[in-house]
Parts: structure tokens; sequence; C-alpha cells
């Protein structure tokens, strides 16, 4: 045996206040999750969750028909107001809005990402991954405003309609009732289109992260078992794809429900739950309405995140 | 599916597919457009003219140039106390094992999962309840709450992806937490930071639902384009602005997109 | 020998789950040191109280003498050698092995001939300026060795260190770790569920079971007389004889292990030795593997398995064959399981 080639000259390395601070840490692991957890959860627990709190405290409030100042004791008169007809209309339409918006955005991102998942590679890959997280990022407003340009009577689909003689038809859309309205960007039909457009790079993302994880391998089996494409997607990569369509619906629902300058830019007069709220807080003034208005969507988020838990779709975000 | 031989995607989807592509790319390009038009008063397509005219015209409004600055300051702001509190909230809960985790990990989504109406009307009572004057650092509350989740969730990805064995390499090599922290953890957090900062800066730039109602007299950008677009008052030069918001948030979203692309 | 390492009645539980179950174990200096077991027996927990990553909930841990309870790793004269290898992803692997050498604040150059030395050492000559993703796992290992031994360790902890590599691959760092280990006369404890392993390196080895050692020796003594049925099936294979067979041949009533190779077969008329003890049965399975043919019989109540030499005989299945054994080749173990 030959003497050992590393002979021990090794000093420790320094010592330091820091470095016992460091033993303490690491030998208390709760004490270091506590000091880096403190500061993030005091912050969101005090600024949001707190003044989400004391909203819904207000809509325990009620408003002095008289004075019309709010008044300080518990009472359940707010929520009755809340369940008038009128705005019970308002959160059907804001439901339904949701709703179709939800399924159009899954129905047209589908394909985009399962060709991006499926079929892209390489450079391609790359560049679908940029061109849908693009729009995803870039500005809510100049978004809305580009289809205010589009949308409006003067701008270029009308113009596209005249050019190939499709005059007629955009006046029949427009001549139908509840969808349509004297000109796109004043119509439901027009808002629809809006909300798809802002919200469905948030779908693609999702559905396309969940087709990713499903492995070639099994396509090819569900094939050698004797499945032709047609059932194979649908017994196989539909359902592996829910995930990431229910990951995606949460932001396209949520979104829609709660959004009120789309209805005020491009809608007609009808309220959606958000103008609801922003005008019962603002112009009306009355507090606790707009925090009982506020209870709407978050009840219903929270029945809709319970649903999409069952169904794993926050593996897929 | 990444390594295998790929066959042609059939044509229909491909058509489907550019279609999709197109209709989110579009409306993006009709504004660019729409900055050089001649006309004025309507958003008649197609532009009787172009002109570069508006540029020079909306270069010179103060009042752009004000909420500019705002927005630019604020979102400086909220990005860096995004960094810390997000940074902070992802080492804590990227691979603790504890009760409540999924209760605090959802906390912190909460601020974009919930519609952005209700962070903004929550914050706006509580501020009037506190009696706080709306002003630059109410904005930045506001901004930096639904930052955090960006930084956080940039943070968390990174981590988990991260061995703890490098932590514990480290530390077996002689390292205390500090020096672990400086030449093992940042380093390898460090992209994900960038990016996350980037999408942070780029999200409170934009963002206009929650600043309605946390913003007193001051505007910032989105808060000025909101005004033009329910009332226009000069449509080319609300065009230029728009033009000005796609190429600010277009730098850091792309820049967050190379920080992060070989983990996508 | 001084004793490198010394638990005393160690425990560490998470939760409900006894990781580590009262564990009594003194390692010597300079010995080549296995924990063998299959997953969740409290090996790697075992290890990782060594290297200073968990810290025991009761009991004591002692490295060269030193109490090591309450001390980080950082603050231990240890090193790992990781599983997975850790690398640094971010630095050279120059940079990884002076590692250690630039937090010790060594002055540059001669951090840098030391992670030459360290390099030469596990014959990576030249792999300074690379990263670790442009090596194979071969080479990762030898630099995850190298950055280990840098720092001059009293003990050296491997993890599972060849679990990540092919066959051929880790039959030759078996025997390289083992030529470097008698170089550098460092202590090496070593972490594996593959008892060839272990039996092939180790001086010593501790067979650990949910939690316990339930034997510790020298290679040859666990294989030949494992202390119980556990270590009987885990190291090697083996007959396992019930209290019962051995009551009738006269012997306490113990369980015995009997090693496969250590059973002859012959025709049912050839009479065993007289030091032998035999049975008669059939052939239930016959499974030829080059040198040696496995074949399982069933007879007088048992199901033995023997392993005998490839020698032109032909074994089938529903034959009668007698087998027998040298009495002395017949274990008793501990009752426990």
């Amino acid at each position: 045996m030959t003497a050992p080639i590393l002979a021990p000259t090794l000093a420790e390395p320094p010592d330091g206040i820091l470095r016992r601070v460091s033993d303490h840490l690491y030998l208390n692991p709760p004490l270091l999750l506590g000091l880096l957890l403190v500061p993030p959860l005091l912050w969101i627990g005090i600024v949001y969750v707190g003044s989400l709190i004391a909203l819904l405290i207000q809509s325990f409030y009620s408003v002095d028909e008289f004075s019309g100042m709010v008044k300080h004791e518990f009472t359940l008169a707010t929520y009755a107001e809340l369940l008038r007809p009128a705005n019970i209309d308002i959160i059907v339409r804001s439901v339904l809005m949701a709703a179709a918006v939800t399924v159009a955005a899954a129905l047209i991102a589908f394909p985009i990402a399962y060709y991006a998942a499926r079929y892209a590679t390489g450079a391609v890959k790359a560049l679908y991954y940029v061109a849908v997280m693009m729009p995803l990022w870039s500005s809510y407003l100049v978004k809305i405003y580009a289809w205010k340009l589009i949308l409006a009577k003067e701008g270029i689909i009308t113009w596209l309609a005249g050019q190939t003689g499709l005059g007629p038809v955009l006046d029949f859309v427009l001549a139908t009732p509840v969808i349509g309205g004297p000109s796109l960007s004043i119509s439901f039909l027009g808002m629809f289109v809006v909300f798809v457009y802002v919200w469905l790079p948030y779908m693609i993302l999702p559905v396309q992260a969940a087709l990713e994880r499903v492995p070639r391998s099994m396509i090819d089996a569900s094939a050698d078992l004797g499945a032709a494409p047609g059932p194979t997607f649908r017994h196989i990569v539909l359902p592996l794809a829910m995930p990431g369509i229910a990951a995606g619906s949460i932001f396209t629902f949520s979104l829609t429900l709660g959004d009120y300058i789309i209805p005020q830019i491009i809608g007609n007069s009808s309220f959606f739950i958000g103008q609801a709220v922003y005008a019962q807080q603002g112009t009306a003034g009355n507090i606790p309405l707009a925090a009982a208005f506020t209870v709407v969507p978050i009840v219903i988020m929270a029945a809709y995140l319970w649903g999409a838990k069952r169904l794993g779709a926050f593996d897929a975000i | 599916m990444r390594s295998d031989p790929v066959e042609p995607a059939p044509l229909g989807l491909k058509i489907v597919a550019a279609a999709g592509l197109a209709f989110l790319h579009v409306p993006l390009a009709l504004i660019v457009l729409y900055a050089f038009t001649t006309e004025e008063k309507s958003y008649v397509f197609p532009p009787p003219g172009l002109t570069t005219q508006w540029f020079a015209i909306a270069a010179q409004r103060t009042d752009i140039w004000a909420a500019l600055m705002l927005s630019l300051r604020v979102a400086a702001v909220a990005t860096l106390l995004a960094l810390v509190l997000g940074t902070c909230a992802a080492a804590a809960l990227a691979r603790a094992r504890f009760f409540g985790r999924e209760t605090i990990s959802l906390l912190f989504v909460l601020p974009i999962a919930l519609p952005g109406i209700i962070t903004g009307i929550a914050l706006r009572s509580a501020f009037n309840i506190m009696d706080f004057d709306f002003s630059f650092w109410t904005i930045v509350l506001g901004h930096a709450t639904f930052c955090i989740v960006v930084v956080y969730n940039n943070a968390v990805a990174r981590l988990r992806r991260t061995s703890p064995n490098l932590i514990e390499a480290s530390m077996d090599l002689g390292a205390d937490g500090l020096a672990t922290l400086r030449h093992i953890l940042l380093p390898a957090l460090g992209g994900a930071l960038l990016a996350g900062g980037m999408l942070a800066f780029a999200l409170s730039f934009d963002e206009v639902i929650v600043t309605t109602f946390t913003a007193g007299q001051q505007s910032t950008l989105p808060i000025w384009m909101l005004t033009e677009l329910i009332r226009p008052r000069q449509r080319p030069v609300t065009n230029v602005v728009a033009v000005l918001v796609i190429a600010i948030t277009f730098v850091p979203i792309l820049a967050a997109y190379y920080l992060t692309r070989e983990e996508s | 020998m001084p004793v490198a390492v010394r638990f005393t009645n160690v425990h560490r539980h998470f939760g409900a789950v006894r990781a580590v179950d009262g564990v009594t174990l003194d390692i010597a200096e300079g010995e080549f040191f296995a924990m063998l077991g299959p997953s969740g027996s409290g090996k790697t927990t075992c290890l990782r109280l060594i290297g200073g990553f968990e810290q025991p909930d009761q009991g004591g841990i002692e490295i060269f003498g030193r109490h090591a309870e309450g001390l980080p790793p950082y603050r231990r004269n240890v090193n790992t050698v990781f599983q997975d290898y850790a690398l640094f992803p971010h630095m050279t692997v120059g940079e990884n092995v002076a590692y250690g050498l630039m937090i010790r604040k060594l002055p540059r150059p001669e951090r840098e001939t030391r992670a030459r030395e360290a390099l030469a050492l596990v014959k990576l000559n030249g792999f300074e300026g690379r990263y670790p993703r442009q090596l194979s796992g071969g080479q990762r290992q030898r630099v995850a060795l190298a950055r280990a031994l840098v720092n001059e360790p009293r003990v050296l902890l491997l993890d599972e260190p060849l679990g990540a590599l092919d066959l051929k691959l880790r039959e030759e760092m078996q025997e390289e770790l083992k030529s470097l280990q008698r170089k550098l006369g460092i202590t090496f404890v070593f972490v594996t569920h593959d008892q060839g392993e272990a039996l092939a390196m180790a001086d010593r080895l501790a067979i650990f079971h949910s939690g316990r050692i339930v034997q510790i020796g020298a290679p040859v003594e666990v294989y030949e007389r494992p202390r119980t049925r556990f270590v009987a099936d885990f190291v090697g294979s083996a007959n396992v004889l019930p209290p019962t067979y051995a009551g009738e041949a006269g012997a306490a009533a113990k369980w015995m292990s009997l090693r496969p190779e250590k059973i002859r077969a012959t025709a049912p008329e050839q009479l065993a030795a007289n030091d032998e003890a035999s049975l008669i049965g059939t052939i239930t399975n016959v499974h030829y593997q080059g040198a040696l043919t496995r074949i399982t019989v069933d007879g007088e109540g048992l199901t033995l398995r023997a392993a005998v030499p490839s020698d032109g005989r032909r074994f089938q299945t529903g034959q009668r064959i007698r087998l027998s054994w040298p009495a002395s080749a017949m274990n008793s173990m501990d009752d426990d399981p």
C-alpha cells in the first residue's frame, strides 16, 4: 500500500457569525421554512386575503335607502337585493357568456395544441410556442382595441363582406335578435369573438402541455390493439387531454366571468357581473351590493375549481 | 413524442391550426397598420393613406409621457417586490411537505385565478376603510399582489427540476447555507427569476382592471388608453400608443422565453 | 484499529415510519464497509445520518470519536458521492472538483493543482474545461468521486454509486473503487441493494431490514452463515428448511438455510454418505444456465432448489431423483424472520 496521494493538508472553511446562523437554520428546518414563508404570506394574507374578507363582510351590510350611507350591521338584505330578477339576469348572462367562450376557446385551441404537441418539431415547435405566448402576454387593452378597429362599422369586416359580396349575410347576422346589434362592435356576437380572442392562449398552453405528456407509444399501442385513428383519438387522446382543457377552462371561464372592460367597450347596454360590480361601487356608491356581486364569481369559481381539481386540472397548469 | 420520427400532419389539421394562429395574430398586425393611417375620425378600412406623422405628434404629448413613466416605475417596483416575495414563497413551498402547504400555494395563485375585478374592488374598499390615499404606492401594492404568482410559478418550476442533491452536495463539500445560496441556488435559479421578473414586469405594465380601482388621479398607460377607448379624442395617437405598448411588452416576453427555453 | 463511525442505538423516524429503528454499529478506519438491504430498509438514511443530511431522533453518532449529532454536513470531515452524482450543471468539471477548495478559500493556483491531481486519480486528465452535460455516465461518476476526494475526507460515503451504470462499466468500476480505496486508505461506506456488488467489494457488510441491522460480518461469513431467513434469502439464494425438518433429523428445532450449490443430485437408488442428509423427490422444474443447471425438486414435504454443475447429465421434469448434502452445509438460524 502506497502512502495516501492526498495528504491531509486542508484547513476547515473559515467560521463566522453567518456560518453559525446557517447552522441554526439548517438544523431547524421549520424555522427556515417560517422565515421564508412569513414575508410573502404576510403580504398575501394581509393585503389580499384581508381585503377580500373585508369586502365579504361588507356584503352583509346594507345601504340606508334615505341617507345612502352604509349601515354597519349584519343583514341579508343586500343578498335579497342581489337576487332580484334584474340582477339574476346579469348573472345568468355572464355565466352563459363565460360558458360559450370556454367551449369556443376549447374548440379552437385543440387543433392548434394538437398540432404543436404531436407534429411540430424543432424550430417549428419553438415558433409555435412563441406564436401562442406572444398574444397571451401582449397587452389586454391593445387586443381589445384591435378588435374595436376590426369590428367597427367602417372597419375591415364590413369591408371584407362588401368585397366578397357577403354584405347581406353580415346584415342578416346583425339583424338576428340577441346576438346582433347595430354593428358588430356593439353586439353580443362581437363581444363573444373578442372574449374568445383575448383568452384563447390561456386555453392553448395547458392543452398543449397535457398533450405533450401523451406518450407516442400509447397512441401506437392503441393502434396496435386495433383502434382506428378515430377511436384512438376518442378513447386515448381526448381523455388524456381533459386535464389540460379543464385547466384552460379555469382561466377562460373565470376571466370572462369577471371582465368588465370588454362588455363596456364592445357590448351594448346589457350589464355583465363585472360591470355591475363596477357601477355599484362607483356611480351608485352601493359598496355592499358591489361586494355581494363579487361573491357570485367567487362561489361559481370555487365550485368550478373543485370540479376541475377532480379532473386533475391542477397538474396541467 | 419528441424524438420519434414524426409523420406529416393531416392537411385539415394543418389548415385549422394555421387559421387559429392567424386569428391570434392578424388583429395585432392591424394595430400596427392603423398607426400609419391618415384617417383621423374613424376606423375606416382600408386606410385612405399612410403617414408617419402620428408618431411625432404622440411624442410631443406630455400626458402620454407621464403615463408611460408612471407605468414603468410601477412595473419596476412591483416586479422587485414580487421577485423577493415570490422567490421566498417558492423556496419554502417547492419541496417542503407540511400540513396546509396546498392551501398556501393556492393562496398565491388566487390573485390571478379570481377575476381581476374582485382583487381590484377588494383592495379599493380596504384602502378606503384604512383611509389610505390613492397614490403610486397603492397601485404598486395591487400590482405586486398578482405579480408574486408569476415569479413564484417560474421559480417553483425551476426548483422542482433542480436536483435537491445539488444543495446537499454543496453543503457536503463545506459550503454553509449562504455560500450554497450564492454559488449554487442563485445561479441555478437565475434564469427562471429573470424570466419571472420579465413576465411580472410585462403583466404590471399592461394591467388595467385592478389599476382602475387602486389608482387615484394618476394615469398609467393602460388607464390612459382605456379613457381613450371609451371617449376617443385623437384616434391615431391612441393607435401609436397601442403600438408602443406592444413593443414595450414584447421585449421582456421574448427575453423571458429565451431564458426558459431549455425547460419547455 | 480506531473506529471511524460509531452508531449507538440510533433512531430516525419520519412520521410513523421508523426508517432507522435502533441501529448500533462500528465502522473501522480504513474499512470498505457496505450497507446492503432492499429499498426502504434504512440503509440510505443511515448513510445520510453520517453525512449530516439527517439528524438522529435518538441515539449517538460519532465520527472519529467526535460527536456528530447537531453538526450540519458542512462541518463534517465526510464527503459523499451522490446516487445521481449531483454535479453542478453550471460549473465546469474543474470548477466542480475545486468547489470544496474554493469554499475553504484556497488560493486559485493551488485549487487548480489539487483539482487536476484529483481528476488524474480518477483517470480524467484534461477534462477540467468540460461541462457535466458533455460527459458520459461513467465519467460523471468519476468527477463526483474526484470532487469528494479532493477535500481529503476521512470517510467517503457512496450512495448506490454504480446504480446508474451499465453492467460492464459497473464491474470495471467495482474493481477501480476497490483499488482506489486501498490506495488512499480512506474509510469507504457504501450503500447498495445489489448483493453481488456488496459481496465483491466490501471488507464487511451490514444487512438492513426494516430499519434494523440483522447481520454484520465479512462477506464469506454472511453468505455462509446467514443469521436469519431474510439474510439467507436476500444474500444469494437459499433453501430454507423449517424447524420440523431439522427435528426429524434429530438436531435442535431451528430454521436452517442450505445453499443450492451445496446439494448433489444422484439417482434415487444411490445412497448418501454417512455425514450427508438426503431426500428423494420429483423434479418439477429444470433451468439450464450454462455452467450450472438449476433444478427444483419436490419430495418429503419439502421443495428444494439445487444448482448442480452441468456435466452432461439430463434432468427432466417428473424424474425421480435423490438430493444429498453434507450435514455441515445446513446452517442453523435465529427464529427472527
